[in-house]
């Protein structure tokens, strides 16, 4: 016993000495919260447009006048034929052209029908189809405005709740998919390199032929970096609640049970891998393409696995920080209990099992040359 | 020159004798196209809906129709009490619950505002704004059906004024997602070779201490660099002809400008990503630290250009750093002439900084780097 504390004392000199890997382990949770909390967001706000204006009456003026004024968008250019139109938009900051046919007013006067055409740019579709919808609301309510028919009599009246999160703040989506990446990268990309590296410069052998049993190396190696995923999911926690404000309402200890649960399954990832590889190159990219992608992509963190082509969604079933996503919000957002995720903790705690018996499996107390 | 031309074969052949070199030149750029492409995609079809109609009669049936009818919603489950409905939602099970109160038919013939009630899982922020934005069409919908089968007794006394709108999506008509993540996704491609690849080599040979033995020769410092920059330079620009053609074959992203412009625009931003790449290496001693490094630099470089979502709606702190950042730039000259066939005056400007930025960064790494262990 005394050898293995010595051994894991060993093992975090390595890590804390090492201020690289500091730096990835606390600063990289804390830039990615502040990134995906303040920058990272799909609201429509100063959006460049450009007015080209035919008509040029009272009318559009009044009318620009309420586009502008409502925050969504800034104009930035007022054009008078059709050419220039994709002049700006292939110089690229115009993301929409709003057109105003000649005698506006005078038609809408007369005819009770005048005509405004909406151009946008849609090399970024979502962008595009965010800025027409808004710019429709915002001529439809002025057009209410106008004829005063705000008040049809028959109406149905959408009432709408916002469940889990009412001001659709990002960071809720993102806290839980930070904290399955961050978990991930430590406990199994960092133990699987860190056993490939001992291998690669020889020092494993050192290692091997030592009093230390192998499952005491494997458990030295592997302990501190437990420790270290545990502090990360805590300042994760932390700052999602203290900072972005977003709620812990199940219970904190189940929340630390499941991370427990999942680290077991990222740390018996990473031995598996340290023990089919011998060269840390190889190390890591088996580590990136095989769980650092999946971790980001197929997880339900950033994109829902239900709007994927069905070979994909598939593949999302095999991917053990999917269950955790799923779990952690259901804990934190939604209050549920242990009733409402025993299923995705059983199949974690399945996966954990399958990738242990494999890893023993496969470890090799010599080195072949 | 010639010291150089053989630093350059020597990586060449260590490159072609690596046994994972081959995959990460071909494979990693197919992964990333068809898994990217298809996994980063923001468009909604198929909520699941779970329906509470406490009404039940026939207005009450239509709208729950129409919304069945649209290709955006799927209804999956229907209950009689909102608490039942709830634990749908709960389970994940259902990502909103319309709830149609008892009385609603009565309400509407009786001239009083119908209500209805949606809840939604607004857990993912993004896809909640969108079942909101898309119900509240299927309800103006219904309304103006309502309401034009009413009003049309009164129609003769006023005509209201109408402003018909129509809109046009230019270069991407059909609001194609794929078309939009190309171009980023050859842009996150070129970077990681340019930036793993070539920090991560330099390491290795300080790892291994083969870097000693380079040190001792007569070979110069900008010698040594370039010897081992230009590879990957090659490499890199050959990824992107790989992935451009790829996405050709497998999307038909359409590719409006010059292919000339694109590559010109690549070769200049890479000499930054290089010099990045090669930075990295000066501060780190292990390929782990490299790759760590590369890793955190750029996901910050990434999630603030633009990749993902649009630029203009970051805080204006963000926009100012985006000013410094190459894969911004890049990514939006990429877009640019590929979706929108911009010309060389278009782009000056982001070449321009692309080229200053690139040669600040080589110089502060070349500055950085020593030829000592």
């Amino acid at each position: 016993m005394k050898r293995f504390i010595g051994f894991v004392r060993k093992e975090f000199y390595h890590i804390i000495r090492d201020w690289r890997t500091l730096i990835i382990l606390f600063g990289m949770p804390v830039i990615q919260l502040i990134l995906f909390g303040y920058v990272i967001t799909n609201e429509i706000k100063d959006v460049k447009i450009a007015v080209f204006d035919q008509s040029k009456d009272e009318t559009t003026l009044r009318l620009i006048n309420k586009i502008t004024a409502s925050g969504y968008f800034k104009l930035t250019e007022n054009i008078n034929s059709y050419d220039e139109i994709e002049q700006i938009f292939k110089k690229g900051f115009v993301k929409q052209v709003v057109v105003f046919e000649p005698d506006f007013a005078k038609k809408l006067k007369k005819e009770g029908k005048a005509s405004i055409q909406l151009l946008t740019d849609a090399s970024e579709p979502n962008t595009a189809n965010l800025v027409v919808n808004y710019t429709s609301g915002i001529i439809s309510g002025f057009m209410a405005e106008e004829n005063k028919l705000a008040d049809i009599p028959v109406k149905i009246i959408p009432e709408v709740r916002m469940l889990y999160n009412p001001e659709l703040k990002g960071v809720f989506m993102f806290v839980p998919g930070i904290m399955a990446m961050l978990l991930m990268l430590v406990s199994a990309i960092m133990t699987s390199i860190s056993i490939t590296r001992e291998k690669e410069l020889g020092t494993m052998e050192v290692l091997l032929v030592s009093p230390l049993k192998p499952v005491q190396i494997i458990f030295g190696k592997v302990a501190p970096y437990v420790l270290l995923a545990f502090i990360d999911a805590i300042i994760i926690i932390a700052i999602g609640h203290f900072v972005f404000k977003m709620p812990v309402l199940g219970s904190v200890s189940l929340l630390m049970l499941e991370a427990l649960i999942f680290i077991t399954v990222a740390l018996s990832l990473g031995i598996l891998i340290s023990t089919v590889t011998n060269s840390q190159q190889v190390a890591m990219m088996l580590s990136m393409v095989a769980l650092m992608l999946p971790t980001i992509l197929l997880s339900g963190f950033i994109f829902p696995i239900e709007n994927m082509p069905w070979p994909l969604q598939a593949l999302c079933q095999i991917m053990p920080p999917k269950y955790f996503i799923i779990i952690i919000k259901s804990i934190m957002l939604k209050g549920n209990g242990f009733l409402y995720v025993w299923k995705e903790t059983l199949i974690l705690l399945a996966m954990a099992a399958f990738f242990i018996l494999l890893s023993v499996k496969k470890f090799k107390v010599r080195l072949e040359a | 020159m010639k010291t150089i031309f053989y630093i350059i074969q020597k990586e060449f052949i260590q490159v072609s004798r690596n046994r994972m070199m081959l995959p990460i030149i071909f494979v990693v750029p197919i992964v990333q196209l068809l898994i990217l492409v298809h996994a980063a995609t923001f468009e909604m079809k198929q909520i699941k809906m779970c329906v509470v109609d406490n009404d039940f009669s026939a207005t009450s049936r239509k709208l729950i129709s129409k919304f069945s009818g649209s290709p955006f919603f799927r209804i999956k489950y229907s209950s009689f009490s909102y608490s039942e409905a709830e634990k749908f939602l709960q389970k994940g099970k259902a990502d909103v619950i319309l709830q149609v109160p008892p009385h609603f038919e009565k309400n509407l013939n009786t001239n009083n505002p119908g209500k209805v009630m949606l809840s939604i899982n607004a857990i993912n922020g993004v896809a909640a704004g969108l079942i909101y934005a898309y119900s509240g069409q299927i309800i103006n919908d219904f309304n103006k059906d309502m309401s034009s089968g009413k009003i049309q007794i009164a129609e003769n006394h006023t005509r209201p004024e109408t402003i018909n709108i129509t809109y046009t999506h230019w270069y991407n008509p059909q609001l194609n997602y794929k078309t939009f993540m190309v171009p980023g996704i050859l842009v996150l491609l070129v970077t990681l070779i340019g930036l793993f690849l070539a920090g991560m080599n330099i390491v290795r040979e300080k790892e291994i201490g083969t870097i000693e033995q380079i040190n001792v020769t007569p070979i110069k410092k900008y010698q040594f660099i370039a010897g081992k920059l230009v590879p990957f330079w090659i490499i890199a620009l050959f990824e992107l002809a790989f992935g451009l053609s790829l996405g050709k074959l497998l999307f038909n992203i359409p590719m409006l400008g010059s292919l000339w412009l694109v590559f010109l625009a690549a070769a200049i931003y890479l000499i930054a990503v290089l010099g990045m790449g090669l930075f990295i290496s000066t501060l780190a001693n292990t390929q782990q630290q490299a790759m760590f490094l590369s890793f955190f630099f750029m996901i910050v470089f990434l999630l603030m250009s633009g990749l993902f979502t649009s630029v203009e709606s970051m805080p204006q702190w963000a926009q100012y750093f985006n000013k410094i950042n190459p894969i911004a730039y890049f990514i939006r000259i990429m877009r640019m002439v590929l979706l929108k066939g911009s010309g060389f005056s278009d782009i000056r400007i982001e070449l321009l900084s692309l080229a200053a930025i690139g040669s600040a960064v080589l110089a502060m790494a070349v500055r950085r780097y020593r030829k000592v262990a």
